[in-house]
């Protein structure tokens, strides 16, 4: 479409990183207090992670809720802060930029939300929304462009261009996250984050977006990072996955190796969780379940973060050393002391006792809201 | 469930179109169709022309004291209906009817004035905080409780005190800050929902300036409740004006005619005219139902919830 | 005889001021004791709409539902509201999808339970709190005894769904309508959960009607199913037939266009055109005819009857021929 995607599309040499990500980590202060707030803990929504993502391909996140793929995905673009860590784009370390510089730099990185709906302003036409994005990077260059870039775009996603006048409500939901993949298409990235970017449409819908996805990054040589909870969808779009379990990235690897042969025992109870549509593979199955729930992130367990509810938990360092993500067999990286163990099958899955998890109602995800008033606190 | 698919055809169909509908166009169009919302618009309406046009159109001048009445005037009688005058005469001879007529525009002075001072202090407090947030928004919204936990009572009594004598400024005034916290902390928090919500977040992730952002997006989607406020608070401010001047906080000039006053006076002749008493409070009552009845409505069809 | 027999149900929705809706029309199954029967669509197909219809939680103003919902030979749309009253909680349960809204947020978790105890099974208070232990416990709720004095938001989603279920069993009901129920939930605690049901269904012979968009769900866990679409039940079979060889062109289409876990990698998705939005009314064609790949003149003009074979019924004038892979590409 356009010169500045152009050096993506025709030269990307395999290990060409555009994005990496160092040691990130996002800590969200929980406050309390009545006149004063006071950090009386943290939530520790990401806690060191490491990845990379390539030139031209689709890196797939998957994680359950409250995990911290969101919070992940939104560092990396800075629309909230990291508190430690580097998260390097084509080389600039985005968490130095200020300002202007900043968002500058955010025309080259864009992102499609999970809820079609509440991500396009209810009060902007699709024009608006659309020439939003030029006119903030100074790409609106005369009515007749700008006219004729809009009509590209809506084709591009698959919309007749009387769309054009018409408001966010008046769309179904899967037209209406089109309008989400065109306004992020209009500034002419070289990366798309797409935060779930199907779960809140109906099945029969999400292949047309799944398919939109694919085909727009063959046309611009796009580069993804496609974050879902959905691991069928994910293994489907993605080139490399990446599991993540309480703010920590726990195994990565291509998606047909990860698929294949799941090396951490977390990847594998969720790879048999999933349901899958043909009753002969369900009545075959094995179902690894996970006895008890997510800890809270807000306190993490001590050692491996999985140690509380892992099969395959041994006596020794799963409780007391932070296992390091390390590559285990060719691109294919763990983060489990006994992976090897495990893959020879020298250590069995065992049964685990449920731990108790208080719900302290604070997630991961979720901004902390500063109290209205005083009576706000005292009657929370 | 239901009305899901309708809304889906209905919004196929409004695909077919040519042009969109944008939200305010579709409030407006749900308010023609809702007879509640038409008939707090009417007595507006009707409130708002009389306001204007009252000076014009007051059968007799309202402070002037008349012979034909004064002549009939004793303590245990005040002149009813006559030729002329058409609700008789007040407790010192002037014709009532006219009063009345001109109390409209006295109220509105008073409502209008005191609903926009606190409306615009309001916002720009409430602008402030949901913009930045952090310490900017902790100190705005603790002087707001301050603001919040004073009485208006107290506060115009303070104020006539300050202003060594009551009049009608102090009484908008007293009325304005009373409503000051309540269209802050209104706007703040629509604010700061939107301020996390997809959209903002969007424009953000898009390079869209902040000052953009604030004032193309956070600031018309927060609107809506404050719109509805102002309308519901211009009821309530016509009343307190009226209930302040009724215990004497208000200009203290015996001749004008505002309903609040006029109901203040009447009290003393309740046993002799009980129409001096009556009629003012319908008027107020009316028009404060007026505009409660097209906030509310206002409310229902800015409510994205209630589109069909 | 069935446990259920739900024979032409119809709901219309009729609001002030709107066209009359229908949501469900015409829906007919059966359900045995012992066996899970799944209700399949996408929104608005009217799956929820049917099993508020069974329960009689559907507003009696606004609402005209027809048609028979009998309950072991008793027709329950005919009931009172009192006696329907206590057939629910004591016959039939019900799980809803999101379990915080449907939990009390003011009152403990264990006094949630043992007011159905009490009032269904005339329990006095101490014997029903053993019993509401027992039933937490049951439903794999650590330390059960704790949780009774706790209040919903201190639970995690996955126990407040096992706590919900608790309550839904309480009665040991012969039938547990479950909409959704693991919509809310991640993988790993959906998997609990469905894998809580079977064995409920296994140990208890509850008759249970599932409730979901999942096709996966729906795979290993029900017995038989009914593929709703536009208010209407376009396809029912036995789960083997229906994945093995699903003949209408919608089931087919939804089919071909999920991403297996286990598919081939690398293979584009075969998505059905539009939307549910450019359904027709049924009265005069098929209301997925305008997204239908297999679309012949004739089902824009004849509506299809729901016609009984071996082993499937099968609502459609040009059914998918068995054994064809996936739909052809669409021109979307």
């Amino acid at each position: 479409m356009t010169a500045a995607v152009e050096p993506a599309a025709t030269a990307a040499p395999v290990g060409d990183a555009l994005v990496s990500v160092e040691g990130l980590k996002i800590h969200f202060p929980i406050k309390r207090g009545l006149l004063v707030d006071r950090t009386v803990g943290h939530v520790y929504a990401v806690d060191g992670v490491d990845l990379r993502i390539n030139r031209g391909e689709t890196y797939g996140l998957v994680g359950e809720s409250g995990c911290g793929k969101s919070t992940l995905g939104r560092g990396m673009l800075r629309l909230v802060e990291p508190t430690d860590g580097r998260v390097l784009f084509d080389g600039t370390d985005l968490v130095g930029l200020k300002g202007e510089e900043l968002r500058r730099m955010r025309r080259r990185m864009q992102m499609v939300f999970q809820d079609p709906m509440s991500s396009l302003d209810p009060r902007q036409s699709v024009e608006s929304l659309l020439v939003e994005g030029l006119r903030a990077h100074g790409l609106d260059k005369g009515r007749e462009a700008t006219g004729k870039r809009l009509r590209e775009l809506l084709s591009a996603v698959g919309l007749p261009s009387t769309s054009l006048r018409k408001y966010p409500h008046e769309f179904s939901g899967g037209q209406r996250q089109r309008i989400g993949i065109a306004r992020a298409l209009a500034v002419e990235p070289d990366l798309i984050i797409a935060d779930e970017p199907v779960s809140a449409l109906d099945v029969s819908v999400q292949a047309q977006v799944v398919n939109l996805l694919e085909d727009l990054q063959d046309e611009f040589g796009l580069t993804y990072l496609v974050i879902a909870h959905d691991l069928a969808v994910v293994r489907h779009i993605s080139d490399r996955v990446g599991v993540m379990y309480l703010g920590g990235l726990v195994e990565e690897a291509t998606s047909d190796d990860l698929y294949a042969e799941p090396l951490h025992p977390y990847t594998r109870a969720l790879l048999s969780a999933i349901p899958v549509p043909d009753p002969e593979v369900e009545d075959r199955r094995e179902r690894i379940l996970l006895t008890g729930d997510l800890p809270s992130p807000a306190n993490p367990p001590k050692g491996c973060r999985f140690h509380t509810r892992c099969p395959w938990k041994q006596a020794t360092r799963c409780d007391t050393e932070r296992p390091e993500l390390r590559e285990v067999l060719p691109g294919h990286k763990v983060a489990c002391h006994w992976a090897e163990d495990i893959r020879a099958g020298r250590i069995r899955p065992h049964e685990v006792e449920a731990v108790l998890v208080e719900e302290d109602g604070v997630s991961p995800d979720m901004p902390l809201v500063g109290p209205a008033s005083v009576s706000e606190v005292l009657n929370p | 469930m239901t009305s899901l698919l309708k809304r889906k055809r209905a919004r196929v169909d409004a695909l077919a179109e040519s042009a969109g509908t944008s939200l305010a166009a579709d409030a407006v169009k749900r308010m023609l169709r809702s007879p509640v919302a038409l008939l707090g618009a009417f007595l507006v309406l009707l409130f708002l022309v009389l306001a204007i046009v009252a000076p014009f159109i007051a059968p007799k001048d309202p402070y002037q004291r008349y012979p034909e009445l004064l002549a009939e005037l004793r303590p245990d009688f005040i002149p009813g209906a006559q030729p002329g005058f058409l609700l008789g005469g007040d407790e010192l001879g002037r014709d009532f009817f006219s009063r009345l007529l001109v109390g409209a525009q006295q109220s509105l002075v008073v409502g209008v004035g005191a609903t926009l001072i606190g409306l615009v202090l309001g916002m720009i407090i409430g602008g402030l905080a949901g913009a930045f947030g952090g310490w900017v928004d902790s100190w705005l919204m603790r002087f707001t409780d301050i603001m919040l936990s004073i009485p208006s009572l107290l506060l115009a009594i303070s104020i006539a005190a300050l202003a060594s004598r009551g009049s009608q400024t102090t009484v908008i005034i007293a009325v304005a800050v009373t409503t000051v916290p309540i269209f802050a902390r209104l706007l703040r928090g629509a604010m700061l929902a939107q301020r996390h919500s997809d959209h903002v977040l969007a424009a953000t992730a898009l390079g869209v300036r902040r000052r953009t952002v604030v004032f193309r997006h956070m600031l018309p989607n927060s609107l809506g409740p404050v719109i509805v406020q102002a309308t519901l608070t211009l009821a309530t401010a016509i009343i307190e004006a009226a209930s302040l001047s009724f215990l004497g906080l208000g200009d203290p000039d015996p001749s004008r005619a505002e309903w609040g006053l006029m109901l203040g006076n009447s009290q003393r002749y309740i046993d002799v005219k009980p129409e001096l008493a009556f009629y003012p409070a319908v008027a107020i009552i009316i028009v404060a139902l007026g505009f409660t009845l097209l906030g509310e409505s206002l409310r229902e069809a800015l409510d994205p919830k209630n589109r069909r | 005889m069935a446990l259920l027999e739900v024979r032409d149900l119809r709901v219309v929705f009729q609001r002030r001021g709107t066209e009359p809706f229908t949501a469900v029309d015409g829906v007919s199954f059966d359900v045995d004791p012992g066996q899970t029967v799944g209700l399949v669509g996408e929104s608005g197909c009217g799956k929820s709409v049917t099993s508020l219809a069974i329960m009689g939680l559907l507003p009696s103003r606004g609402n005209k539902v027809s048609g028979q919902v009998r309950f072991e030979g008793t027709d329950l749309l005919t009931l009172s509201d009192k006696d329907m009253r206590d057939r629910r909680g004591r016959d039939l349960g019900m799980v809803f999808q999101d379990p915080l809204s449907s939990l009390n947020p003011v009152i403990p978790i264990g006094l949630q339970v043992t007011e159905v105890l009490e009032r269904h099974r005339g329990m006095s208070r101490k014997a029903a709190m053993v019993e509401a232990a027992d039933l937490l416990g049951r439903v794999g709720i650590p330390d059960p005894q704790r949780r009774l004095s706790e209040y919903p938001h201190q639970l995690s989603g996955g126990m407040r769904q096992r706590a919900l279920i608790a309550i839904a069993l309480a009665c040991r009901p012969r039938l547990l309508i479950a909409d959704e129920p693991t919509t809310a939930l991640d993988v790993t605690i959906q998997a609990q959960i469905l894998a809580l049901l079977k064995e409920l269904v296994r140990d208890t012979g509850t008759a249970l009607i599932m409730i979901t968009h999942d096709l996966g769900v729906v795979a290993g866990l029900c017995d038989e199913v009914n593929v709703l679409y536009g208010g209407r039940v376009v396809e029912k079979a036995a789960r083997y037939p229906l994945f093995a060889d699903p003949r209408h062109p919608y089931t087919h289409g939804l089919l071909a266009s999920i991403p297996r876990l286990d598919g081939a990698r690398g293979e584009k998705l075969v998505p059905i055109k539009g939307s549910v939005a450019d359904n027709i009314p049924w009265d005069h064609g098929c209301a997925f005819a305008p997204r239908c790949p297999n679309a012949l003149p004739v089902c824009r003009e004849v509506t299809p009857e729901l016609e009984a074979g071996d082993v499937r019924s099968l609502r459609c004038h040009n059914p998918v021929l068995p054994g064809t892979p996936a739909a052809q590409e669409v021109p979307a």
